[in-house]
């Protein structure tokens, strides 16, 4: 291919990419002449040059379109048809460039008649109301509303002076791009959005001859080509440096510093050629959008902040698919119909932000829609129906982390599947290609305010600082931007490891933080049984956050922290977990660069106390823990063990005691921005005087409240088969055996009463709670759903079997709704429900059935005989929701 | 600017057509041959470095003068006992990427003709007769012939295959 047309074709669909991004903001502001006229000089250049190489299909199709424009110059109204019609045009002309690029220069066969003539029809049709055109209005001689006042001039004449008064031009304006910069001219003419302007970094403009003189084209191999060598320099700067280390000649090492020095600065200028700003990316976005809002029927505006923010080119193509793809996620899903938004009281015109900016060695892209938000109830169900998480993982998880479910693989919460998006293959995508190139992505929402999906990726791929360090006798790079800080554990120390259920937690200032040996993680230290303390005692700890997730990895010894050049890996071994590539060391070792992402995910696989269970791990728990349940084993006031269901407890915290206030002469803390009471589990329970002591965290609807322990002491999953003691201690719901031992189950209900009942008392006259009948034969799940409805302000009676259940609708008034086990001793559910919708006075009593994820099956036959809904057996917050919407009425607060 | 680039054919195969050079390397008790053509360099395999969750046939990497080298024991792709004597390697360019084949030691380099290339015996070893493409009886010795681009698929698809593995135990 010769190079006049090479040269041709790279002009040629920078052009167009112009194009497009100028029509779709023509569209909008069909009255800016000056952006008409970039468009129409665009497809004129692409004529002219058609004609002039030999290319007269393109040509022919470029002059129709120029000849429609042509009628816009001249005044005539513009139409969303006429519009559409020239970005046709325009993915036609692509179409064909393509075809000239891949055969070297010839045209495809056929002819573009259909497009033609239905340019020629369109130019004709405008060209029909005859209206005169309105003549570009002359700029309309301002004037001056008083009279003159002595010394002044009048404005014309004040105007002339200026036109004759010679200046240096304003526009092109003088701010050359770094000459470095291997950016094709820069457009000079003035944009009306200057954050728009960096989106025509590729631009030709006619006007910019003075700029194009500071930059020139230089082919993208060449840039590679450098960047390889400089990567190269570095790596011998490193060898030689580490050489320098060793020996101690003071001649050498001033010119060692000098050329050190250089190359740094090289390393840096040649990054600089790769950068380019994140406009680029960004140019096909308006086009986009403008053609699914054509589509769904809906109006969207996008706002761009931020383009000229700049980072490395091998990741801008990198992003390019995953943001297209998340645009039209919020395109698609994201925003409402305009009239579902009118409804909402919000703008019919929905708005998608996109924004960067630089941040600490990473660039920020903010991708937000002011649409409906994620639905969280959804999102759970779904996570529940692919066994992601169990229904008790889910009710304790913040909204925050249950939105994380929307990147893993199959989860598509889209209602129906449209040719947008909605096939559940998007999202998982999207975060496995961000996190191949070292980026994360988390989500924000509100219901209906919108979400706000939040991308993080380096500035670049090619050089990175990293931390070495040393496992099972090997070393490793860890990349330093997710490395939090280095921790050295020691006995008596504040940073020590305790043990939940033989997974080592480490306790660093306020959180917990779930650690692992890196050489166990990789496999290549054996697998530690039990609790090596030796191994733990004097651990040292490199904590790593990747997204959200907080953990620490031992390593056996850190050594120092270098710019390392990222070597891919072959592709035989490109596939591994937790290996992101390889570098080549000062002493010309080669050291695996290790994979936060991959790391984070597989630690939280491992350690059970992970701050956030990974799916995978989760996933295999839910089906194994369908009949059991995990309980948190502590101790508080004797020695014997105590235990609360895992589920109940929020949080477990290091309650420092200092912090503890008085209010009314209760302890209360402040927590998370609230006020929270404080209670000792009992009389006997240490009430240390300084430093800390373990706190469990109960929240109970919107009440959150700490129970003081002595000590947290694991984690059991057991069959629970409780034994409900007649004690007289009100806190105790019974006892059972696990592991061995006989454990009192503590009743959070009870203390949830306690730590509310007294000091935050609301008096709720009983008839104005709606009532309700729950039917369950367990009495741990009585007691344990008793008291939360009671909570939520129902009024609940409770019974054990479906008989009984009967016999109480039959002698009892009132009753708002039942809430049914399917399992039931004598009758089950779907006889009670038969039952109860056999009956005149009752039928109309919704009746919710609790189910485990087994009896799924089973509820469409429960529906046919009468259930109302079904709610999964652990899932508080949807049983609450559905009592609201069936029995229309909302509990009231007790 | 033309996108496709021409793969790279066995330029051993292209040459097949009278006399075929080999060089010959041992690999536990059995005689091998690689195409000449193949065989970029032989050299001491030094400072390997493991990589974490590799499958076993492959050794590690190493810096061979700047360049990051992909190293695959043969005697483990071959199920065959680890060596105890100090090992060699051959390099070899495979799809642009650099990979040394760990053998027990190199011989000499044989001229032979293509006509007298026998196909694998029927009895041999499936998981051998994977990478042998035909036999070429010598005084005293079989040669089996080392198809190294199935040696390499094979080393590098087992990552795919613990990979799916992995996926399908979750």
């Amino acid at each position: 291919m010769d190079d006049l047309l090479r040269e041709f074709l790279t002009e040629t669909s920078e052009s167009l990419d112009v194009a497009d991004v100028e029509l779709v903001k023509f569209e909008q502001d069909p009255n800016n002449a000056q952006i008409l006229n970039n468009i129409f000089r665009l497809v004129h250049t692409i004529k002219g040059t058609c004609g002039f190489i030999g290319l007269p299909r393109l040509a022919s199709l470029a002059h129709a379109a120029e000849t429609l424009m042509d009628r816009f110059r001249e005044g005539r109204p513009v139409t969303t048809d006429a519009v559409g019609l020239v970005l046709s045009t325009i993915d036609r002309i692509k179409l064909l460039l393509q075809h000239v690029e891949e055969t070297e220069g010839s045209e495809p066969e056929g002819e573009d008649r259909d497009l033609i003539s239905l340019l020629e029809a369109m130019a004709v049709a405008v060209d029909a109301p005859a209206t005169p055109p309105p003549a570009p209005p002359p700029q309309p001689a301002p004037t001056l509303e008083r009279p003159l006042l002595p010394g002044e001039l009048p404005l014309d004449e004040l105007d002339r002076i200026f036109r004759e008064t010679k200046v240096d031009p304003i526009t092109p304006p003088p701010a050359a791009p770094p000459a470095a910069k291997a950016a094709p001219p820069k457009p000079a003419p003035a944009m009306p959005k200057a954050d728009v302007e960096a989106a025509h970094g590729a631009a030709q403009a006619g006007e910019a001859h003075g700029v194009a003189a500071q930059s020139i084209r230089v082919h993208v191999g060449v840039l590679e080509q450098l960047m390889t060598m400089v990567s190269e320099l570095v790596l011998t700067r490193n060898q030689l440096m580490e050489i320098a280390r060793r020996h101690d000649e003071p001649e050498y090492k001033v010119s060692l510093q000098r050329l050190s020095n250089v190359t740094g600065e090289l390393q840096e200028a040649v990054m600089r050629t790769r950068m380019q700003p994140i406009g680029n990316a960004w140019q096909k976005l308006p086009r986009i959008v403008r053609d699914l809002a054509q589509e769904l029927g809906k109006q969207i505006e996008l706002e761009q902040v931020g383009a000229d923010t700049e980072l490395d080119r091998q990741v801008l193509d990198q992003i390019k698919d995953p943001l297209t793809h998340m645009v039209r996620n919020s395109a698609d899903h994201g925003l409402e119909m305009p009239e579902q938004r009118r409804a909402a009281g919000k703008s019919e015109r929905g708005l998608i932000r996109l924004s960067a900016y630089h941040e600490g060695g990473h660039v920020i892209v903010e991708i937000s829609d002011d649409g409906r938000g994620l639905d969280v109830a959804r999102i759970k169900q779904k996570a529940l129906e692919n066994g992601l998480a169990t229904e008790a993982e889910l009710a304790k998880m913040p909204d925050s982390q249950v939105f994380r479910f929307i990147f893993h693989a199959g989860l598509s919460t889209a209602q129906k599947v449209t040719n947008v998006s909605g096939r559940g293959v998007g999202m998982d995508v999207v975060r496995s290609n961000l996190e191949s190139i070292g980026g994360t992505v988390d989500v924000r929402s509100r219901q209906g305010e919108g979400s706000t999906f939040v991308i993080k990726i380096p500035l670049t791929l090619a050089i990175v600082p990293a931390l070495i360090v040393r496992a099972a006798g090997e070393r490793f790079a860890l990349p330093q931007s997710a490395v939090e800080e280095l921790v050295r554990v020691q006995a008596g120390s504040d940073h020590e490891i305790t043990w939940l259920n033989n997974s080592p937690v480490l306790g660093l200032r306020d959180r917990l933080l779930p650690i692992v040996s890196l050489g166990a993680l990789l496999g290549l230290s054996p697998e530690r049984d039990g609790r090596d303390e030796a191994l733990w005692e004097r651990a040292l700890i490199v904590v790593m956050k990747v997204g959200h997730q907080t953990f620490g990895v031992v390593v056996e010894a850190v050594s120092h922290t270098e710019e390392i050049v990222v070597k891919p890996m072959a592709s035989a071994l490109r596939q591994l977990p937790m290996v992101s590539g390889s570098t080549i060391l000062g002493d010309g070792r080669v050291i695996m660069i290790l994979d936060p992402a991959g790391l984070a995910q597989h630690a939280a696989a491992r350690g059970g106390a992970a701050e956030e269970t990974s799916h995978h791990g989760a996933g295999r728990q839910a089906r194994a823990s369908q009949k059991r349940s995990s309980l948190l084993l502590f101790r508080a006031g004797s020695r014997d063990l105590k235990a609360v269901p895992l589920g109940l407890v929020t949080r477990i915290e290091e309650l420092e005691v200092a912090r503890i206030e008085r209010v009314n002469g209760y302890p209360v803390l402040q927590y998370r921005g609230a006020l929270i009471p404080v209670l000792y589990a009992n009389e006997e329970v240490q009430r240390v005087a300084a430093g800390t002591q373990p706190m469990l965290v109960f929240a109970d609807g919107g009440r959150v409240m700490g129970l003081v322990v002595d000590e947290i002491v694991d984690i059991v999953e057991a069959e629970l088969d409780l034994e409900l003691s007649p004690s007289n201690m009100p806190e105790v719901l019974g006892a059972a055996v696990l592991s061995g031992q006989a454990t009192e189950i503590l009743d959070v209900a009870f203390y949830v009463q306690v730590a509310f009942g007294e000091r935050f008392r609301h008096l709720v006259r009983s008839s104005e709670r709606p009532r309700l009948l729950l039917v369950d034969e367990s009495p741990f799940h009585r007691d344990l759903l008793a008291p939360m409805l009671n909570g939520n302000g129902y009024e609940v009676t409770a019974c054990a079997s479906g008989g009984e259940a009967l016999a109480r609708l039959g002698t009892e008034d009132g009753f708002d709704a039942i809430v049914s086990d399917v399992d039931l001793p004598d009758m089950d559910g779907f006889a009670l429900a038969a039952a109860v919708r056999g009956d005149p006075r009752i039928r109309e009593v919704p009746i919710i059935a609790l189910a485990t994820a087994q009896d799924r099956d089973a509820l469409e036959r429960g529906r046919a005989v009468g259930f109302t809904d079904c709610v999964a057996k652990f899932d508080r917050s949807g049983l609450i929701a559905a009592l609201k919407e069936f029995t229309g009425r909302q509990g009231i607060a007790a | 600017m033309n996108a496709h680039t021409p793969l790279t054919k066995d330029t051993a195969e292209a040459a097949a057509h009278d006399v075929v050079q080999y060089v010959t390397v041992r690999i536990g008790p059995q005689l091998f041959g690689l195409p000449i053509a193949l065989v970029h360099e032989v050299f001491v395999p030094e400072s390997i470095t493991r990589v974490p969750l590799a499958p076993g046939e492959i050794a590690g990497v190493l810096n061979l003068r700047g360049r990051i080298v992909t190293m695959v024991a043969m005697r483990r792709l071959l199920s065959l006992p680890d060596a105890e004597g100090a090992p060699m390697a051959v390099g070899i360019e495979h799809h642009g990427e650099a990979f040394g084949l760990i053998i027990d030691e190199v011989g000499e380099v044989l001229s032979l003709d293509a006509a007298r290339r026998e196909a694998n015996p029927a009895n041999l070893d499936p998981r051998w007769a994977q990478v042998a493409a035909g036999v070429h009886r010598l005084s005293g010795d079989l040669m089996l012939i080392l198809n190294v681009d199935l040696v390499l698929d094979r080393a590098g698809s087992a990552v795919a295959r613990q990979d799916a593995g992995k996926r399908a135990e979750l």
